[in-house]
């Protein structure tokens, strides 16, 4: 009989260690012989090194070696995911080295590297190195960068322009635009975040002189991926001679997907001091300024319809701040991650976007949580609020106007996803948007707000209400459209499973992708448990490790379960029917007499002929008597590609209360509809909306990633970073409604990333609705209590009513 | 030079020759190998590294391992009686108050501090106790959630469930 998990609030398997302390993290790994490295790194922004002396270092206490970026023959970094999907992108590509050579192009770049007995004679090392240093003006600005006479970076990039690329229709978006009733402008700011997982990264980094192989630990959400670019792209070691694996991932949120120098450089380093151990950890203000950021768009956008609401065309300009170098995948997120769903969840038959990546003097952006998603909703949702606000309509009726109707899926947006080279193009799966909607709107008392607003008016507040309906594409992805958009690290994007059932009857899953939080322990385990039969306890899921794993493209963009899990469900598809042919054997009937009830197979007709799944195991395993051409043990492995991508959607709904005196705002209320598909285990779910609203609600009030002029990052350490505490927040109202996607066999659509797509335009939207009776009708984020005073001096000085 | 310090974590006495610089949260970790306790940030702004020093909760990257001479320390690993987890594991289990698990030795350490404090505290109460505590994972919702139930739990002197084995939890998951 199944077993009912499927759907279930599972506690999660893995916990037990993690609330006792047995959790085991990169830093936590203690291996012998172990030795310690730290980097140098430019306290410039923009700079050519003239020389590095390294003499005084290498004769510090218990220093084993000094390496500077001449001493390292590897490659630069890969670009994986350049700008693409339409012909002639041309990307105008600057990698990082594993340590810098020339010149250093932000503050942070790595320049020399020490390696030696303790973490902290690494440390007290750097400090003897001496470089020679010809500073440079710098540019932190993306929209500043490319003007005439900013600084240059590179020489094969003029402007600093990284791609300049276009995506829609052009010709029939500037004539939607020109004949519209209604054109509304804004240029707005999706600052620089810094994503902050708890554990920051590190790696240790082995080479087995007597084996002459590798194996680097790794904190990382792609340890495959990793083996892959850091042997075919980066040293030229051959793949089959390096091991990755990932511990135990304390969050990453997108930072743990790329190829990083120091991973490259504890290999190079291990190998050179005669294969022992190092390890190197980040510090949090190294993790600040050497792991990637994200967002860092300065949009301008115009959306045009008529009178009564409906949109005509949507027509977006962005510069996109990619760093002094790029990151693995940096191109690919504001481009085909962004410009490609632009028009959201709404039919707008027009839509236009050009995007040009531009270098400066600041670290490299790559995805962080939604990656591209994020910066598209609060494009389109805040352009939504603006046009409402000019036609003087309510925001919702607005939405409720231009959503896609039901009947209009599988859908084909104009934003792009359908204009990759070669014809190869995903549609939007499913899609209901009003009954979400309309729930939110119930939850919030959305039209008897007004009496509140007077009552928040008589206490010195302004009352502010913001929505929020957006879509995400998860589940990435078809793997020839992937490879159509210009991802190219090599291969494709499916996933794999390996599902062996053992001797005892004991279960273990292994699977190429790779959590850093998420519960997949125990999500995998509730699918295998339902499909099988079999009790949680029997199952165990083994990942992110090259050795013994599936090869995997590991866990970003909210694919896990869409891809991953219907990969897991084929594994276990093919044990069931090689345990049905078997059971046929040892039952003497033909299969098609076999009926399979969870874990029991039995004869039809005859309920007393029955073999368990372990019966069979432990037979077929054994192989003492097989059938003609049936090779023994219950082991299976399946890949699986994607025909689609999958689309949550919803809509969220934020009310806050900005105080008139000082500025500050107070997030009072926040409800959150989303739909996203069915859930394998709804309390992981919650989980992951409650932590994705947060992020995306600290983005709206507090979070943002600073530079002075000449690129010194300002906010350099988590005391200069507002990252949301407990106090600060209310507790978060979820629902739901439930379109499965028709994509996959679990019908699933993926929620890591929705809370932080959709809750940063409610929230930002909220604030400007409150302040709007001054007149404000656009502000831009972080909305800290000092621009908002700011702003609120302004407008009142105007003469805007109180 | 190295100073001598005695001290016992988690029951038991231990004896150390330490470093002047070394901070607490480096003796727990890399001399006793007690990593359980995490080290999140450079400036005491993450929590990550909260444990118990005589009674109350104290960042273990404030202090150093030599001003713990002759205290009492309890960390994560110590909370749990053999195999009876202490009301907050097991409520942090219970509800989901944890994800990628980084913050919640400190998280723990920070909430167990409160509960000695308070037997019945609000959410607001809980909220201001664990300020001083990060958590990129949860939005704190069930964090909030599973301290307030080990609260419960601790008046009741309910018995806490055995670790181990996989269960349904007992709400949908709904804060």
């Amino acid at each position: 009989m199944a077993i009912d998990v499927l759907g279930a609030p599972i506690k999660r398997t893995e916990d037990p260690r993690f609330i006792t302390g047995k959790g085991r993290y990169l830093d936590d790994i203690k291996l012998t012989g172990m030795v310690h490295m730290a980097i140098l790194r430019s306290p410039y922004a923009h700079a050519n090194i003239r020389s590095v002396d390294t003499a005084a270092a290498k004769a510090m206490p218990g220093v084993l070696a000094v390496f500077t970026g001449a001493d390292i023959p590897y490659n630069p970094l890969p670009m994986a995911w350049p700008a693409g999907g339409s012909s002639g992108i041309q990307n105008n590509i600057n990698m990082p080295r594993v340590l810098a050579t020339d010149s250093v192009k932000w503050t942070g770049e790595g320049v020399a590297a020490v390696v030696a007995e303790t973490p902290e004679q690494a440390v007290d090392a750097l400090e003897a190195i001496s470089v020679d240093w010809e500073p440079l003006p710098a540019v932190v600005d993306a929209e500043k960068a490319t003007q005439p006479g900013a600084p240059q970076l590179h020489e094969n990039a003029p402007n600093n322009v990284v791609f300049t690329w276009t995506v829609g229709d052009k010709a029939g978006t500037d004539a939607a635009i020109e004949s519209a009733e209604v054109v509304v402008r804004q240029r707005i700011v999706n600052q620089r975040l810094i994503p902050n997982p708890m554990e920051v990264r590190g790696d240790i980094g082995w080479y087995n002189p007597g084996t002459d192989e590798y194996t680097i630990w790794m904190s990382s959400q792609t340890p495959h991926i990793m083996r892959l670019l850091l042997t075919a792209f980066v040293t030229g070691i051959p793949e089959h001679k390096v091991r990755c694996i990932a511990p135990d991932v304390g969050g990453a949120f997108g930072t743990k997907i790329f190829c990083y120098a120091d991973m490259a450089l504890v290999m190079f380093a291990s190998k050179a001091i005669g294969g022992r151990p190092v390890k190197w950890v980040e510090s949090r203000r190294e993790n600040y300024q050497s792991t990637t950021h994200g967002r860092d768009h300065i949009t301008y956008l115009e959306i045009a319809g008529n009178r009564d609401g409906e949109i005509a065309g949507l027509r977006v300009k962005t510069y996109a701040n990619l760093g002094g170098r790029l990151s693995t995948i940096g191109a690919g997120v504001p481009t085909t991650l962004y410009g490609r769903v632009l028009a959201g969840c709404y039919k707008f038959p027009n839509v236009f976007a050009e995007v040009t990546g531009v270098y400066t003097n600041t670290t490299f952006v790559d995805a962080y949580r939604g990656a591209g998603r994020p910066e598209a909703t609060y494009v389109v949702e805040r352009a939504m609020d603006l046009f409402a606000d000019e036609i003087g309509m309510d925001p919702a009726a607005i939405r409720r106007k231009n959503f896609l109707p039901t009947d209009a899926f599988p859908y084909d947006n104009p934003s792009g996803l359908g204009t990759a080279v070669n014809g190869e193009k995903i549609f939007i799966d499913s899609g209901n948007y009003e009954p979400a909607l309309n729930k939110a709107l119930t939850m919030v008392n959305y039209y008897e707000l007004d009496k509140a607003k007077k009552e928040a008016r008589r206490r010195g507040k302004y009352l502010g209400v913001g929505l929020s309906s957006y879509i995400e594409v998860c589940g990435v992805a078809p793997s020839k459209w992937i490879g159509a958009v210009g991802e190219g690290w090599g291969a494709a994007m499916w996933e794999s499973a390996n599902l062996k059932v053992h001797l005892t009857g004991k279960v273990i899953l292994t699977m190429g992708t790779s959590p850093q939080g998420q519960g997949h322990e125990t999500t995998y385990a509730q699918i295998i448990s339902h499909e099988l039969g079999l009790p949680m306890e029997d199952i165990i899921v083994q990942h992110s490790d090259t050795q013994g794993t599936p090869f995997g493209y590991g866990s970003y963009g909210s694919r896990t379960a869409a891809v991953g899990g219907a990969a897991a469900i084929k594994a276990a598809g093919k044990v069931r029917d090689k345990a049905k042919r078997y059971a046929a054997h040892m039952l003497e009937a033909s299969v098609d007499d076999i009926e399979v009830d969870g874990a029991s197979f039995r004869v039809k007709g005859s309920p007393d002929k029955v073999k368990t799944l372990q019966e069979i195991a432990f037979a077929l395993d054994l192989g003492f008597s097989l059938p003609e051409g049936m090779e023994p043990y219950l082991d299976e492995t399946a890949y699986h590609d994607t025909p689609n991508c999958t689309w949550p959607f919803g809509t969220h709904i934020a009310l806050v209360e900005v105080d008139e005196a000082t500025g500050k705002v107070d997030l009072v209320k926040y409800v959150a509809v989303d739909d996203v598909g069915k859930k394998i285990n709804p309390m992981i779910v919650d989980g992951q909306l409650h932590g994705g609203i947060v992020q995306g609600v600290g983005q709206a009030l507090w979070e943002g990633a600073l530079y002075g002029d000449d690129g010194q990052l300002l906010s350099g350490s988590m005391l200069d970073y507002a990252l949301p505490r407990a106090s600060w927040l209310p507790n978060l109202e979820l629902d739901e409604t439930v379109t499965p996607s028709p994509v996959n066999p679990l019908g699933v659509k993926g929620v890591g990333e929705a809370g932080a797509i959709a809750s940063t335009a409610a929230v930002s939207n909220a604030v400007i609705d409150a302040l709007s009776p001054l007149g404000i009708r656009h502000l831009d984020m972080p909305y800290t209590p000092q621009t908002v005073w700011r702003a609120i001096q302004a407008a009142t000085s105007k003469g805007g009513s109180a | 030079m190295a100073e001598h310090i005695s001290f016992v974590v988690n029951g038991d006495r231990r004896e150390l020759d330490v470093e002047p610089r070394r901070l607490l949260v480096q003796a727990l970790r890399e001399d006793l190998d007690l990593t359980g306790t995490h080290v999140g940030c450079d400036t005491s702004q993450c929590g990550a590294c909260t444990v118990s020093v005589d009674g109350r909760a104290v960042k273990s990257c404030t202090m150093l391992a030599v001003q713990a001479d002759g205290s009492t320390v309890v960390t994560i690993e110590g909370l749990a009686t053999g195999d009876k987890l202490h009301p907050l594991q097991a409520a942090f289990w219970e509800k989901h108050g944890l994800q990628c698990g980084f913050c919640t030795p400190g998280m723990i350490m920070a909430a167990a501090d409160l509960l000695q404090r308070t037997t019945d505290p609000s959410d607001e109460e809980i909220r201001h106790a664990i300020e001083g505590n990060y958590c990129r994972c949860t939005g704190y919702q069930n964090i909030v959630a599973a301290i307030r139930e080990a609260a419960a739990t601790m008046r009741t002197g309910a018995a806490v469930p055995a670790r181990g084995r996989a269960s349904r939890a007992a709400t949908n998951g709904q804060a």
